[in-house]
């Protein structure tokens, strides 16, 4: 790994933030719509709910975990689709940049546009809610690693689409994290889903994510079997995004579709 | 021999995009790779680039095959530039600059960027977004980017095309000066004859995925019976596969 191309391609889309306030603009404003949608229910839930009574803020923790999981996704998607929307495609794929650098370089920077994004979100949700994510203590940054984990290799899978089918395949990183959210179980129990169904979520980090999050702001103990497996079950992912990645690439250059990317 | 292509075919489901091909590039020298839209030579830049993998045959640099190569210490040897592929759009000229020396690994950025800057004259919208370039423009910056490493080989495709004579022009010359103060092997793909009489040492001809003459442009202009290369052109792509 070549630590100075790994940041000049993180350096590339740091300079695509820096020079466009509208850009970050967008990257703050959903995040924060989000916060305060589910800020409301969240707060009628409390109020309401024999399941969540007295717990403040166990839904919109919830959310505020979820959109980190979305926004690490999606912004691994959009500076893969940065390159192929400002045809670059060609000029990066023939820079000797290793892919496992090119992998490494969206998975690190994906994290910056994650945070700015998030952090203003969180922030508001002290002051105005009540609620404070902290408040998960030191799991929360397991929590995060897992989630981030998995996101990136949500990321990974959907980039080998677009290596694999081409742009035509950008529909698809915008709805494949909805097509796992009733999975995730984010925000209720797994013994809501149908049996059959639960066994599969028990396949996914979201769940061991979700269930925890929720076990520890409401019986205020850490259950760290399941964090650790959460983490186990992403890093499987993880490895396994990589490889249909690599697989992605080795056959677009087989079809030719590198070469024509963006067109 | 400094390039060698052997046997080189690209298959794509049940079509032949490139037969067979086989020709060499001396070192230093500048050939050209010329035929009409859709002949494979866009396919056989990508074959050379590592963009688009050969169904059969080799491509050689100093008599190794370019697979026992690793990628990024082959890759720094090349570079390559074309009005078809852009730069980020939203990011400046200097930036663009920038992260391609970081990416090759130039040393002593500053200066290189400087002086190729200067050599392209792109000083004077060094700050601008490249998106907002005219095509003039943007093609000094994406030859600038094509040298910022100082390749040993630079493939250019249509380096020049929609382009004002002037600018052209300027292209041309600046590319026929950098050659003969640098050592570099040049793969010029282009439509425009002038260019390539100006610019090659030799040529090949391409039809249909094959290679159908080469030579110098003397050569195949004498050879074909014609007054120029654009007639030579016109005759060799019209001719029904005699070659």
């Amino acid at each position: 790994m070549n630590f100075n191309k790994i940041y000049a391609l993180g350096l590339r889309h740091l300079y695509l933030i820096m020079n466009s306030f509208p850009r970050v603009l967008d990257l703050i404003y959903w995040p924060t719509v989000q916060i305060f949608l589910w800020g409301f229910i969240s707060k009628f839930f409390t109020l309401n709910s024999e399941y969540y009574n007295n717990t403040v803020g166990v839904i919109l923790t919830a959310a505020i975990l979820y959109d980190f999981l979305f926004r690490a996704s999606i912004s691994f998607n959009m500076m893969f689709l940065e390159e192929i929307w400002s045809r670059n495609f060609t000029n990066l794929f023939i820079a000797p940049i290793k892919i496992r650098e090119i992998i490494a370089a969206l998975t690190l920077t994906a994290i910056l546009r994650t945070l700015i994004g998030l952090v203003p979100a969180v922030l508001i949700s002290v002051p105005l809610f009540g609620v404070s994510i902290l408040k998960l203590g030191l799991p929360l940054i397991f929590l995060l690693l897992s989630l981030y984990l998995f996101g990136i290799t949500l990321g990974l899978l959907v980039t080998s689409g677009l290596l694999r089918y081409g742009p035509s395949f950008e529909n698809i990183a915008w709805a494949s994290l909805f097509f796992l959210a009733p999975l995730g179980c984010i925000y209720y129990p797994i013994e809501i889903l149908p049996f059959a169904l639960q066994i599969i979520a028990k396949g996914l980090p979201l769940v061991h994510i979700f269930e925890e999050m929720r076990n520890i702001l409401m019986t205020e103990t850490v259950n760290y079997l399941n964090i650790f497996k959460s983490i186990i079950i992403s890093v499987i992912y993880f490895f396994l995004g990589v490889v249909v990645f690599y697989l992605s690439y080795f056959g677009a250059k087989k079809r030719g579709t590198l070469i024509n990317m963006g067109e | 021999m400094f390039i060698e292509i052997k046997e080189l075919s690209k298959f794509y489901n049940n079509s032949l995009a490139v037969n067979k091909i086989s020709f060499e590039v001396y070192k230093n020298k500048t050939l050209g790779l010329l035929g009409p839209n859709g002949c494979g030579k866009t396919t056989t830049i990508g074959m050379i680039l590592g963009l688009v993998s050969p169904s059969e045959g080799e491509i050689l640099i100093e008599n190794k095959n370019i697979n026992k190569f690793k990628r990024d210490e082959i890759l720094r040897r090349f570079n390559f530039a074309s009005p078809y592929v852009e730069l980020p759009k939203k990011l400046t000229v200097k930036q663009n600059l920038e992260i391609y020396g970081r990416l090759y690994g130039v040393g002593n950025l500053n200066y290189r960027i400087n002086e190729i800057s200067n050599d392209l004259d792109i000083k004077n919208f060094f700050n601008k977004k490249t998106g907002e370039l005219s095509s003039g423009q943007k093609n000094r910056v994406s030859l600038a980017k094509s040298l910022i490493n100082k390749p040993e080989i630079l493939l250019l495709d249509e380096p020049t095309a929609s382009l004002d004579p002037d600018i052209g022009d300027f292209i041309r010359s600046y590319i026929q000066e950098y050659k003969s103060k640098n050592k570099v092997t040049i793969l010029l793909a282009s439509h425009n004859m002038g260019e390539v009489e100006r610019l090659c040492d030799s040529i090949i001809m391409m039809k249909k995925g094959k290679i159908i003459d080469n030579g110098t442009c003397e050569e195949l202009i004498k050879k074909h019976g014609r007054n120029n290369l654009e007639e030579t052109f016109l005759k060799l792509a019209r001719s029904k596969d005699e070659f």
